[in-house]
């Protein structure tokens, strides 16, 4: 077989280009590559350490569905081939309950970004907590609208600028966390695009968790939040995470406020059982058809 | 299809038009509905919530109308027929997720009771203001299916026929009914099961790498697919190709968004329902839907007793818009009338396909109320007699709106 020399000096065996199999492609619509992310973007890792999950929680393909909403993660379900849903603006987890409500056999996952969930898309979260809806919610922080190119976000940090915020962020952020707990959810973690085992590891469990579950994903915008706050570029960001994360599991959610720059606590924070919205639906159900023989 | 005869409420009742509605969509096999409570629509929504269980239908009252429309095609897609109901302020709120279930291709219903607008309005009272707003609510071009039905028979009739349109045409359908309708209480008879047609949703079937999510049958609607049946489904609201997949060249989007509209154009004539009674040797037609169709009966039998030749064109379905049949009839007679309670939506439809052959007059009706009878009579007559061809639409000056010119737009209380 012949050698190739790479960048790095290694010599590698040449592979036949059939050969060459992407490890996800099962789970991914190679189809549709390149994506669209940015390079140094942390949605790619966060779509990474989800399709291992999948595999991980020995998910069946079949009957999972992810759904987006719109954005730079609202692109996720597109690329993830699954049964996939792109859905509209801070919908997709009302859309998701219609799904999972209509046909409880489907686990649904929304995977999409802060602003489209937490702002636009805000109360369909809380609500769906609330319900204790059976679903997975990846909520990508990027701390920025970064599609439309770098306005504000309701997780933005006091003082950070943003296109919209010139003269830096005067709104407090939502700490998505205490937001997610206080509101039902019964699995919530954070972790950056840096933690990619501790991710994924925890993306496996919440998608086995009866529930409510949230997963925050802290990810580096290279080309909109870092850039105008002078940041650094994508590998800056990384290490920044790197030195300034700090993990505490079953840390207080009151607790996880991100500042400009400041440490950021990542860990499992809650995790408890609450009965799901359909597990009380067929419950009653069953009273109600009960009570009418 | 027969519809399954635990859906179906057999024997006759004394109901109103919203509980007739809903008994109407589980008839027509609805498994889900998820809403959000507006006057003067819940009594719609409550009368299925207590069918529900019984037929094995799941409800659910979400935070909102956004999450209520969005949450009602998820459902779609994962299989079941499924269906929201609202009112004016929340039919705005559900526009964005319209336009969305129109761009995926998604069966739906939605049922609107019309109340008395803009913004809050007057809740518990009568409109007929949300007629271009279901045609052009939500933003770019596409084309929906709306009803108009004129009593609680019609409410329970039409819920069926309304799921069925969506079925065939994947497409969502719009009952643009009104609080009079709504809360309207009538005889309402509930045929057999074996006696109502239901069309069954259009699944594909065959095996899963050829199925394209768009890709349209000679009738240039696609089959229809659900989640969870291993088929990798991928819908988006970006223009997209066969596949689903997302394209932003000029000619992906001309031809999809083509066959949008074409897909309703093209069949309708097997989609509109209009019912006519003594058109041909008349000089004036009234043209009429829903509430103010049953107030135009009163009125035409008035000018009748004075001796002129009237008839009714009554829409059925409201749109696609019978524009052929406009024009043909516009060629015979002298003018059309068209009463509806608002200051003029459909009557420009009916100016326009009348082509300058009839004069069109519009009875108005601010809302909050229906028509005086006297008031279509009189402009019946009018346009009998009115003997210039007038330019655009005639306003008919009824007794409320000389009411309200001559108090200077105020009205002593």
């Amino acid at each position: 077989m012949a050698e190739q020399k790479t960048t790095t000096g290694v010599v590698k065996p040449e592979i036949p280009e059939a050969d060459v199999i992407h490890p996800m492609e099962n789970l991914l619509r190679m189809d549709r590559m390149p994506h669209i992310w940015c390079s140094s973007c942390g949605i790619g890792i966060a779509v990474t350490a989800f399709t291992a999950a999948l595999e991980k929680a020995k998910m069946d393909p079949n009957m999972v569905s992810i759904v987006s909403g719109i954005g730079c993660t609202g692109r996720v379900a597109g690329y993830v081939k699954l049964d996939s849903f792109h859905t509209t603006h801070g919908r997709p987890i009302a859309f998701g309950t219609g799904i999972r409500v209509a046909n409880p056999n489907i686990k649904v996952v929304v995977f999409s970004g802060d602003g489209d969930l937490i702002a636009i898309g805000g109360n369909h979260f809380i609500h769906a907590a609330r319900r204790n809806i059976d679903m997975l919610v990846v909520c990508v922080n990027n701390f920025i609208y970064a599609m439309t190119g770098g306005q504000v976000a309701p997780t933005t940090p006091l003082a950070a600028y943003a296109t919209t915020s010139p003269y830096g962020c005067v709104e407090p952020p939502f700490n998505i966390p205490y937001l997610a707990e206080s509101s039902g959810a019964v699995y919530v973690a954070r972790w950056t695009a840096l933690h990619v085992r501790r991710l994924t590891n925890s993306l496996a469990e919440a998608l086995q968790k009866k529930g409510f579950s949230v997963v925050e994903v802290i990810s580096p915008c290279a080309m909109y939040y870092s850039r105008i706050n002078r940041l650094g570029d994508g590998l800056d960001m990384m290490r920044f995470y790197h030195d300034n994360v700090e993990i505490r599991h079953g840390e207080d959610t009151k607790n996880l406020d991100i500042g400009f720059q400041t440490k950021i606590i990542c860990g499992k924070f809650v995790d408890r059982e609450r009965p799901t919205y359909m597990e009380r639906y067929s419950q009653w159900l069953t009273e109600v058809k009960g009570a009418k023989k | 299809m027969k519809a399954n005869p635990k859906d179906v409420l057999t024997g006759t009742y004394y109901i109103d038009g919203d509980v007739a509605c809903g008994y109407g969509a589980l008839a027509a096999g609805c498994k889900f509905v998820a809403g959000y409570p507006i006057t003067p629509s819940t009594e719609a929504f409550e009368a299925m919530c207590r069918r529900g269980p019984q037929v094995g239908a799941v409800f659910i009252q979400m935070e909102d109308e956004l999450g209520s429309m969005a949450a009602v095609i998820g459902a779609a897609w994962s299989g079941v027929k499924s269906m929201t109901i609202t009112s004016g302020p929340g039919y705005s709120l559900m526009q964005e997720n319209i336009g969305f279930g129109a761009m995926v291709e998604t069966p739906f219903v939605l049922l609107n009771i019309q109340r008395g607008g803009p913004s809050t309005g007057v809740p518990t009272k009568t409109g007929q203001a949300d007629m271009m707003q279901s045609r052009w609510g939500s933003h770019g071009d596409y084309e929906i299916i709306a009803i108009a039905p004129e009593s609680p028979q019609e409410m329970f009739d039409y819920a069926i026929k309304a799921f069925n349109l969506a079925e065939k045409y994947r497409c969502p359908v719009m009952i643009m009914s009104d609080e009079c309708v709504g809360h309207m209480t009538e005889k309402v008879v509930i045929p057999e099961a074996d006696k109502i047609e239901v069309e069954p949703r259009r699944l594909f079937k065959g095996p899963a790498a050829e199925y394209a999510p768009y890709k349209p049958d000679p009738d240039l609607v696609p089959k229809m697919a659900k989640a969870g049946d291993g088929l990798k489904l991928y819908i988006t609201g970006l223009v997209h190709d066969e596949r689903g997949y997302p394209v932003k060249n000029e000619d992906y989007k001309a031809a999809y968004v083509r066959r949008l509209i074409d897909k309703i154009k093209r069949n309708k004539d097997k989609i509109i329902e209009i019912r006519e009674e003594a058109v041909d040797d008349a000089d004036v037609v009234v043209v009429s839907y829903g509430i103010s169709s049953r107030v135009a009966i009163k009125g035409v039998e008035i000018a009748r007793e004075n001796g002129i030749k009237v008839g009714t064109l009554r829409l059925v379905t409201v749109w696609p818009f019978p524009d052929e049949r406009i024009t043909e009839l516009a060629r015979k007679v002298k003018a059309f009338v068209v009463p509806e309670i608002n200051y003029g939506q459909i009557v420009f439809d009916v100016a326009r396909c009348s082509h300058g052959h009839a004069n069109v007059v519009l009875v108005p009706h601010g809302g909050a109320g229906v028509h005086n009878p006297n008031d279509i009579a009189d402009a019946i007559e009018y346009a009998a007699k009115e003997k210039k061809k007038i330019q655009g639409v005639v306003e008919h000056k009824t007794r409320l709106e000389k009411l309200v010119f001559e108090g200077g737009y105020k009205l002593k209380e």
